[in-house]
């Protein structure tokens, strides 16, 4: 059987300004990957190539392919990925202060979903959300049905927002840094119930985050994701272990720990460069403390390390 | 929906409400109202001054002025409700295929919108009367489309507004398409300020209305209009003032009682700070 989510190389371009240059990743049946990336990285982006939105904000895919269950996104209708956006593939947004209609009720907006991709009816698509928000762990479903976005606090709206996503009964779910926009105590807690969910359904899920605590803590798989180019992919526990990608080890020194001594949580020197200006050779070469002139030089190769792989002139041998 | 209801509340839109319920019931509870009718003519009691009779006194062909200033406020306020409405109707749909699609359609109203905004209304509406001809029906259509361009840019500029909201690409992303993200959210977020001004315009429609009512091209002879009962009156100003100055007034209070009431319905919906509030 083939993966749920393959991306085959592939590279977008938005403009003239090429912005992802030969991702390649893949998202099994039931697995939970996360993707990982300063701002500016290309994360978002690769969600909105992974459900076939990528006309809305202008951008086209120059190289490689997209393939859902096997199915090549670019060579269906757009009416075929319409009914795959909501019914196969469940979107989490970033901020879910605005993800919400103003002027609808939260139930009538979660209902659509179960009515328009199961063809319910009006009464077994309110059940199905009753159902989904007690799942998500709102108190009083009903009432929560009946009220207005403007009247929930923003954990409630995004626990909506990931109703919405589950209601067509998908096989994958894209979140996009759904709990950037939280305060933290909820951010753990709709991770928490997110993760949960998922395993129960067997559902996919494409995790998008810039917390690698938060990949430690759910995901199977994480991808990392520099200057829109891949630089390490693997299971999460090796990586975590040994991370194999200069850029990867910064990352997972930024997490802060109990104990830590003051002064030692580390940040990376630099910023992420502007697609205008990406680098030649390894993009992360300015930033890195192994770069050799070879760096300079060249696109790291692709090397395979255990069940993953890194793209790295320099890599971190294993112990 | 309450806010038309707490707007009565404030002074100015409580005092403005009562004034258009008032001529509304009376509009439509006319012939309940008054013992003459709008079109028999009573020559021997022409020219006369208000008196207990005839509470606002008679034209020239003896006709009770209340009770033509009534079945006028008819005419005049189903004229001007009738084309704002199909104006709105016509603004909305057109700004926000213009705003959604984009691209040539967007150019293309976009272009006929600012090129009608060069002219004045009146000059649009007088234009298309000499076209169809005078009588009610011309001057609904001649008003209707010389507001279209007012509601297009309104509702366009709200949905290009709209359209970069996250509700609308969540909706995106979960596969709705087109019509449904046009009728069921972007068009009722646009709504409210659309219908607000749509009254406010209905105001300046009554106005427009009983212009080209002065130039005798709406309702025609005998059915009365606020515009055509101050043509005539024009004619004796110095005879029988009361002909001119009664509709006067009534299309005066009745559209400054429209101004008011519509700002105390924006203060009361609050609508841009509220949009802005849960962005």
């Amino acid at each position: 059987m083939s993966a749920l989510l393959e991306l085959q190389s592939l590279s977008v371009a938005i403009g003239k300004v090429a912005l992802l240059d030969g991702i390649a990743l893949t998202v099994e049946r039931g697995q939970i990957l996360g993707l990982v990336g300063e701002s500016g990285s290309g994360k978002s982006l690769t969600a909105m190539a992974a459900m076939g939105l990528l006309p809305l904000i202008g951008g086209r895919v120059t190289a490689g392919a997209v393939r859902f269950d096997g199915q090549d996104m670019a060579a269906m209708t757009e009416v075929q990925r319409r009914r795959l956006r909501g019914g196969r593939i469940g979107f989490v947004t970033q901020n879910p202060m605005t993800a919400l209609d103003p002027v609808q009720r939260i139930g009538a907006q979660v209902d659509v979903v179960s009515r328009l991709h199961l063809g319910l009816s009006r009464d077994e698509a309110r059940a199905r959300t009753l159902d989904l928000l007690t799942q998500l762990r709102i108190p009083e479903a009903e009432t929560v049905a009946e009220a207005w976005p403007h009247q929930l606090s923003g954990g409630m709206k995004q626990r909506i927002v990931i109703a919405m996503a589950l209601a067509g009964d998908p096989d994958l779910i894209i979140a996009d840094e759904p709990t950037t926009a939280l305060d933290v105590t909820v951010q753990a807690q709709i991770i928490h119930i997110l993760g949960h969910l998922v395993r129960d359904r067997g559902v996919s899920l494409l995790l998008i985050t810039h917390d690698m605590s938060v990949v430690a803590q759910v995901c199977d798989r994480v991808a990392v994701l520099y200057a829109g180019r891949v630089a390490e992919e693997g299971p999460v526990g090796p990586i975590f272990a040994a991370p194999a990608h200069p850029y990867t080890a910064a990352l997972i020194g930024c997490i802060p720990q109990a104990g830590m001594a003051k002064g030692s949580l580390t940040g990376i020197p630099g910023a992420v460069p502007s697609a205008m200006t990406f680098p030649e050779g390894c993009r992360f070469h300015p930033r890195c403390p192994r770069a050799s002139q070879a760096c300079r030089a060249s696109p790291p190769p692709i090397l395979s390390r255990g069940e993953g792989r890194v793209a790295c002139h320099h890599p971190e041998v294993s112990a | 929906m309450t806010a038309p209801l707490r707007a009565f509340r404030r002074p100015q839109g409580g005092l403005a409400g009562g004034w258009l319920i008032l001529v509304i019931a009376a509009a439509l509870a006319a012939p309940l109202l008054t013992p003459y009718a709008y079109d028999v003519q009573n020559l021997p009691q022409a020219y006369q001054p208000a008196s207990a009779r005839h509470w606002l006194g008679t034209d020239e062909f003896g006709r009770d002025l209340l009770t033509r200033l009534i079945y006028g406020a008819r005419t005049s306020l189903s004229v001007s409700a009738t084309a704002i409405s199909i104006s709105v109707l016509c603004g909305m749909v057109l700004g926000a295929a213009a705003a959604w699609f984009g691209g040539w359609l967007d150019r293309a109203v976009t272009m006929v919108v600012d090129l009608s905004w060069s002219f004045p209304e009146i000059l649009i509406a007088l234009i298309l009367v000499a076209i169809i001809g005078p009588g009610t029906i011309g001057v609904m259509i001649a008003i209707a489309v010389a507001y279209i361009a007012q509601f297009t840019r309104l509702t366009r500029a709200q949905i290009l507004t709209l359209k970069g909201e996250t509700f609308i690409e969540a909706a995106r992303s979960l596969g709705a398409g087109h019509a449904h993200i046009l009728f069921r959210h972007l068009l009722p977020n646009a709504l409210a300020p659309v219908l607000v001004s749509a009254m406010l315009a209905t105001g300046d429609a009554i106005i427009l209305e009983a212009t080209l009512g002065f130039f005798g091209l709406g309702a025609q002879p005998p059915v009365p209009s606020w515009g055509g009962m101050m043509s005539a009156g024009s004619a004796l100003v110095f005879k029988a003032p009361w002909v001119i100055i009664f509709p006067g007034l009534a299309v005066a209070v009745t559209v400054v009682a429209i101004n008011l009431y519509g700002d105390a319905l924006i203060a009361e919906l609050d609508i841009r700070s509220r949009l802005r509030r849960e962005a």
